[in-house]
């Protein structure tokens, strides 16, 4: 119990920082924050409603202030763009980066764990060697330019899926492989390590001593035990696969959160970017803090030590 | 050393010239092209309207894009970005972050738990999302690309060297320097940052593969380099919109980076094996 409430303690503290930084990113833009985002022919008299909305007059700590009662409230402000409430707008893009980051989550270990089980398995064959070899590939070739690819040969060349856009499962294909291919090369590495760390203990040797064949002693006994440090890396992939998700999105034209940063990036709709990188980021640090406590609580030798 | 005279028919193998050999010139020419670019008879930005979207061939060995500019010289441009983003970047965030992770370590205390935390805030920002809302915020160019890359790069090395201080300054060496009378400064300078120095190597070798990779992706987003600066990035996503009528302009400067980003990853495995290995020895 006091684990968990210290947990959740330093995770409070963590997402303040965030808000803190989320909130200074509208005063790090160049000169006057509302003339670049009105544009220079801007009436003055709209300026100013603008600033007033935006709270900008107001001296710094109280705009912080009205800021946080603002959040606590779940109102994130109003697209300058569409003139929305931006919680809306978050609301309306949530599913479809949900639904690619879950499949390329799905594509990432259906990958990784025949890999990195075959690398282990056959250490230093020319199978571990391959498999390895794919996996440098997977994390040296970034996204950007692997949806262009894989657009080219299946949707271009092949026509087996679409091009672009969201419109049913097929063209849930190509984003999900694009996203989970680094996460994929990652996982499959850590798959293997942890194995072979696994297949060196004692009672992997008892399994096999009484007589069990390779493939009851890796699934039943190993590969449950090299599970753990394997979800934990999950969750802390979970960010970099968010991330990822805002420059494949815009490779594919994928209606989520990430092609809204950098639509509103582009329209300089800045109460925009900044709610979507603090829902990103809130996202990321609850993921992780739950990993952390389901670590804790899976593993009873964490369970007893963190709690002593 | 006796690591360095094993068998020397391994050492030019098939295994060193595709992990150590090759990655090595690959490395070596991005440095030439990125230091030269500036005084070859390059015209990168030269707009020819007769080789618009023209093939790799005869003409021009690797083809122009949708504005007949060369693909080979915007290829060399875009290295030369690259290089310097790389550079800049690793040079201001491994020297930030060290001197931030080092003090903070060896002091411990208050200002400790505050650039803990600090740091906590800065991981809490996934991958490259952070350096996404800076750069657009700041506006496109290479010093904004340069410097959203740091605010987020600097974190790993802190983390990295504050870890490594707070395991070695109860070492006896420091002790000793200590009860010497040393003070803080000569103790970090002298007796930690040497030993320091062997894994902040290594992190910043894999993080040039990062930050090509980032600086790209930047571009790619139209957050990099102003056009018509050449990027990897800008030229992919330039390419992106041709695929079908001309797939050169992705594939040649895609085959470019993942050249260089694959091989700074390979040439950093060796040197961590090769680090590790000397470590154990001691």
């Amino acid at each position: 119990m006091p684990l968990l409430i210290s947990r959740l303690a330093s995770a409070a503290v963590v997402i303040f920082g965030v808000l803190v930084l989320v909130f200074l990113l509208i005063h790090l833009v160049p000169g006057d924050p509302v003339e670049v985002m009105l544009g220079e022919s801007a009436q003055a008299a709209d300026r100013e409603a603008l600033r007033q909305s935006l709270g900008l007059d107001q001296p710094l700590l109280s705009q912080f202030i009205t800021y946080l009662g603002n959040i606590a409230q779940f109102d994130l402000g109003t697209s300058l763009h569409s003139k929305r409430p931006i919680s809306d707008i978050l609301l309306e893009r949530l599913p479809a980066t949900l639904e690619l980051a879950l499949a390329a989550l799905l594509v990432a270990v259906l990958v990784a764990f025949p890999l990195g089980v075959m690398a282990a398995v056959k250490k230093d064959s020319a199978w571990d060697h391959g498999a390895m070899a794919v996996s440098l590939l997977g994390v040296s070739i970034p996204n950007f330019l692997m949806g262009p690819i894989l657009i080219l040969v299946f949707a271009v060349w092949l026509g087996w899926f679409p091009v672009s856009g969201r419109d049913g499962l097929a063209s849930l294909v190509l984003p999900a492989i694009t996203l989970g291919t680094a996460m994929a090369a990652i996982l499959s590495r850590m798959v293997r390590a942890t194995l072979l760390e696994v297949l060196g203990e004692d009672y992997i040797r008892t399994a096999r001593a009484k007589g069990l064949g390779p493939g009851a002693v890796i699934w039943r006994h190993a590969l449950r035990n090299a599970l753990l440090p394997v979800i934990t890396l999950l969750g802390l992939q979970l960010g970099a696969l968010l991330a990822g998700a805002v420059i494949t999105e815009a490779v594919f034209s994928w209606p989520g959160i990430g092609q809204l940063v950098i639509e509103a990036i582009q329209r300089r709709d800045y109460p925009v970017v900044q709610a979507c990188v603090l829902l990103i980021s809130v996202t990321y640090v609850l993921v992780n803090t739950l990993t952390d406590m389901a670590y804790g609580w899976f593993d009873p030798r964490i369970r007893m030590g963190g709690a002593g | 050393m006796d690591t360095t005279v094993t068998s020397k028919s391994s050492r030019f193998g098939l295994a060193s010239i595709l992990g150590l050999w090759l990655p090595l010139i690959v490395i070596v020419l991005w440095a030439l092209v990125a230091l030269t670019a500036s005084f070859l008879p390059l015209a990168p930005d030269q707009i020819a309207l007769e080789h618009i979207l023209l093939p790799p061939g005869s003409e021009l060995w690797l083809g122009a894009d949708d504005l007949g500019r060369s693909l080979a010289e915007r290829t060399l441009a875009g290295a030369q970005t690259s290089f310097i983003v790389a550079l800049w970047v690793v040079l201001v965030s491994a020297v930030a972050g060290t001197a931030i992770g080092t003090f903070s370590g060896y002091l411990g205390g208050r200002w400790d738990l505050l650039v803990v935390r600090i740091i906590d805030i800065f991981l809490a920002f996934p991958g490259i999302l952070l350096a996404i809302a800076l750069a657009g915020i700041l506006g496109p160019g290479i010093e904004n690309v340069v410097i959203a890359l740091s605010v987020v790069g600097w974190v790993g090395y802190a983390r990295l060297a504050r870890a490594q201080v707070l395991s070695l300054k109860h070492r006896e060496h420091v002790q000793a320097a200590i009860a010497l009378g040393a003070g803080p400064g000569r103790i970090v300078f002298r007796h930690l940052l040497p030993l320091l120095m062997a894994p902040l190597i290594v992190e910043a070798s894999f993080g040039i593969a990062g930050i090509v990779i980032a600086e790209a992706g930047l571009s790619f987003l139209g957050l990099g380099v102003q056009p018509p600066e050449a990027s990897w990035g800008s030229m992919i996503r330039d390419g992106a919109r041709y695929l079908l009528v001309a797939p050169h302009m992705v594939l040649v400067p895609g085959v470019a980076l993942m050249l260089v980003v694959l091989s700074v990853n390979l040439l950093g495995d060796r040197l961590r094996d090769k680090l590790d290995v000397r470590n154990r020895k001691r």
